[in-house]
């Protein structure tokens, strides 16, 4: 028996070992580390925005960490002007870093394209706006309604013409698209202090 | 007949030819149930899983399908895909064999029936639980545990009561030696639970989250889904073969350079990215030294085998199970090298590392998994296949399917990868040009699912007896005098010379 416990016994203790050095030890690390500039507590509807960002599973094509300078070339492609940092994620809880780019980066989506009629345009249907696009179309967050029947107060988007409602309809965002989009003007890059710059 | 106990084997091993030691038919029947039990749920599984992935893969060819029902989006239907298939497909049937292979090297009949029928019933629930819940929008969207904390709550006791069940039967074994395979199943059974419940830990955020996210997916992997592979490989070539295993001291050093080096290796996923350096390095040396374990599983079974190719012609198990041997080593050695920075910078965020998880969790753990169940089910159903040309055509569909889809995506990725690193080339180009790759991955999971049809089909026959009673071993075609009689192979009339008799 006691040389059967050895073998079972010893085999955890490794794994115990790493998942204290690989998962606690960087906890504790970066316990401290400091908020980027740029980098807020979520508001209200930009909370909800990363919700349906994490329901629809974006993360499963796009990634959220743009490489460091020398490796890759994601700042060459325009997406960003520096290499993330743990610091731009502290508030993330759960993180998308994401390991899949058949989409383009989006951790600095914010400053690349801030326009709102593109952004939502692009979720109510990817190929009016990027022909070829492979990305999902998201009809479920708009509306489709008369455009008799809207309220000021609502967003309506304005979609190219092969793939607008017909007649009189027009599509309309809902709170939910509008949140996600408000989440997605949350991922900029902004530079670093000079103290960060390690 | 009744009498469980090694007494009884030393008769029946040094009398070849005579029916298979009675223990062995008691031990086997000993697990019937819950064995069957899981290895149908797992197939279940399997299909849904299966189903899943041909509606995310052809939503590539027609992005503009189903879009209307949120349910079916690709971000949902992707990650229910990948966990009916690594917790309700490979994990059960992971279990389903290592129960019936611990019984058996224990030689003892098995403990805890009453345990794993519960088991069986909570894991089910979780699964439906944790698949409708990531469908429905509750996904947690962490890579590997997408589920739902409630389909954990389901599954994280089913794991535990299977724990304890074998437990019970080690206390009561009659085997004097543990062969690897106890090694490795007593090993994974005590892992698996532990990496769950460690993840599951509400305590991390950010970064620390993700590189605590690939520790754990990757020792998923590594200490979850391999051992019960491995252990299955070291069990039934040599069985099938009839000849012991090559070196027990390679099997010994293979075991625990996997136990010391494979767990720190995940970390790898985030070569590049914004975790600490230092976690990135360690990973990537421990990765480098996987192919100790690696390579020293490989000889062994190669020494195995060698002289006895031509038998792959007639025994299913042994076709499945050496073909899911050999990509373990494929699959490894690529893990290895492509840890290193200059590859991860081209090949990481691309296709190519979705062929290399379809290497190991599929042409790897899925093919032994399937090349076990074939040598499993007729021993402890006592009924046979049946059908030689039905095996066939599922080792063709699955074979030729996992090659086209592994090949395809590989090329397809580093050409991607390789287009990625040069701005010049516009990102709808790359998408262009990923297109046909992703053509070919729809046909080939076509063909394997295909595949997973015909063995559920047999599955369900040899379950529910169905048909008349085919007489003998099911081999792909008639074997010649002689093959399998150096002892025991394929068939139940011989006594083998390994493992469980030295
Ligand atoms: C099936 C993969 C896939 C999924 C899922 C996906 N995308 Fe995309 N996305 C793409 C591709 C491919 C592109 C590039 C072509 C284009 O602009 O549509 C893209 C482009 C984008 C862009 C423009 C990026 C740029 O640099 O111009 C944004 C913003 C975006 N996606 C947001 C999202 C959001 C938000 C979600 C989840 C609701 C999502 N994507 C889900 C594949 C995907």
């Amino acid at each position: 028996m006691t040389r059967t416990a050895l073998i079972f016994l010893g085999a955890f203790a490794a794994v115990a070992m790493s998942f204290t050095a690989l998962s606690l030890l960087p906890s504790l690390q970066l316990s401290t580390i400091e908020p980027t500039p740029g980098t807020n507590e979520y508001t209200y509807d930009e909370q909800l925005g990363r919700q349906v960002y994490i329901r629809e599973g974006c993360m499963y094509c796009h990634s959220q960490q743009v490489r460091p300078d020398g490796f890759g070339a994601d700042q060459a492609r325009g997406w960003g002007d520096r290499g993330s940092r743990p610091g731009d994620y502290v508030y993330d809880d759960p993180h998308q870093l994401g390991t899949m780019r058949t989409g383009p980066d989006l951790h600095d989506i914010g400053n690349r394209q801030p326009s709102r009629d593109w952004q939502l345009a692009h979720l109510y249907q990817p190929r009016s706006v990027s022909p070829g696009s492979v990305m999902p179309a998201y009809p479920y967050l708009f509306e489709v309604k008369r455009k008799a029947n809207v309220r000021p107060s609502e967003v309506t988007v304005p979609i190219s013409s092969k793939y607008a409602p017909p007649g009189d309809s027009v599509v309309v965002a809902t709170q939910e698209a509008l949140a996600l989009y408000d989440y997605l003007m949350t991922l900029k890059l902004e530079p670093l202090d000079s103290d960060q710059n390690g | 007949m009744s009498d469980p106990t090694p007494s009884s084997l030393s008769v029946s091993t040094t009398d070849p030819g005579s029916a298979p030691p009675a223990w062995r038919r008691v031990v086997d029947r000993s697990t019937r149930g819950p064995v069957a039990a899981f290895i149908a749920s797992a197939t279940a599984w399997l299909l849904i899983g299966s189903l899943l992935a041909l509606i995310a893969s052809f939503k590539f060819q027609f992005p503009d399908w189903w879009t209307e029902q949120a349910w079916l989006t690709f971000g949902r239907v992707r990650p229910a895909h990948l966990n009916t298939m690594i917790y309700g497909w490979i994990s059960m049937a992971g279990v389903g064999i290592g129960t019936w292979l611990w019984a058996r090297l224990l030689k003892t009949p098995l403990r805890g029936q009453g345990l794993l029928w519960t088991s069986i019933g909570l894991w089910n629930v979780g699964m439906v639980v944790g698949t409708i819940g990531i469908l429905a929008g509750y996904s947690r969207a962490i890579e590997w545990l997408e589920m739902p904390y409630v389909a954990f709550a389901f599954i994280v006791p089913a794991l535990l009561l299977v724990v304890a069940s074998f437990l019970l039967t080690l206390r009561e074994r009659n085997a004097q030696h543990l062969y690897i395979s106890v090694w490795y199943l007593g090993a994974a059974i005590l892992w698996g639970p532990f990496l769950i419940i460690a993840i599951l830990l509400p305590i991390f955020s950010g970064v620390p989250q993700g590189t605590a996210n690939w520790w754990y997916a990757h020792n998923i992997l590594g200490l979850w889904i391999t051992p019960p592979g491995l252990a299955a490989a070291y069990y039934f070539i040599p069985k099938v073969i009839g000849r012991p295993v090559y070196s027990y001291h390679l099997s010994y050093l293979g075991f625990w350079t996997l136990a010391l080096f494979y767990n720190w290796a995940g970390v790898h996923h985030l070569v590049g990215g914004p975790a600490p350096q230092w976690v990135v390095t360690v990973s990537i040396a421990f990765s480098a030294m996987m192919m100790v374990p690696v390579i020293v599983v490989a000889v062994n079974h190669h020494m195995t085998v060698v002289g006895h190719f031509e038998k792959l012609k007639y025994s299913p198990t042994l076709r499945f199970v050496v073909f899911g041997a050999m990509s373990y080593t494929a699959v490894s050695l690529q893990g290895s090298l492509q840890s290193f920075r200059y590859w991860q910078e081209v090949t990481h965020f691309t296709h190519y590392t979705i062929a290399h998880s379809h290497l190991g969790v599929y042409a790897f753990a899925t093919m032994i998994a399937f090349g076990s169940i074939y040598y499993i089910m007729p021993r402890v159903m006592d009924w046979e296949w049946g059908s030689p040309r039905l095996i066939s055509l599922h080792f063709w569909t699955t074979g030729l399917g996992v090659g086209a889809y592994f090949t395809a995506l590989t090329i397809g990725g580093v050409i991607q990868g390789f287009q990625l690193l040069d701005p010049d080339v516009a990102f709808l180009k790359i998408v262009e040009d990923t297109q046909p790759w992703l053509i070919v991955r729809s046909v080939s999971g076509t063909l394997m699912t295909v595949g997973h049809i015909v063995f559920a089909y047999l599955l369900a026959r040899i379950i529910l007896k169905s048909g008349a009673r085919p007489d003998g071993p099911t081999y792909f075609h008639p074997v010649p005098e002689g093959t399998f009689q150096v002892a025991g192979g394929d068939g139940t009339s011989r006594a083998p010379a390994t493992p469980e008799t030295d």
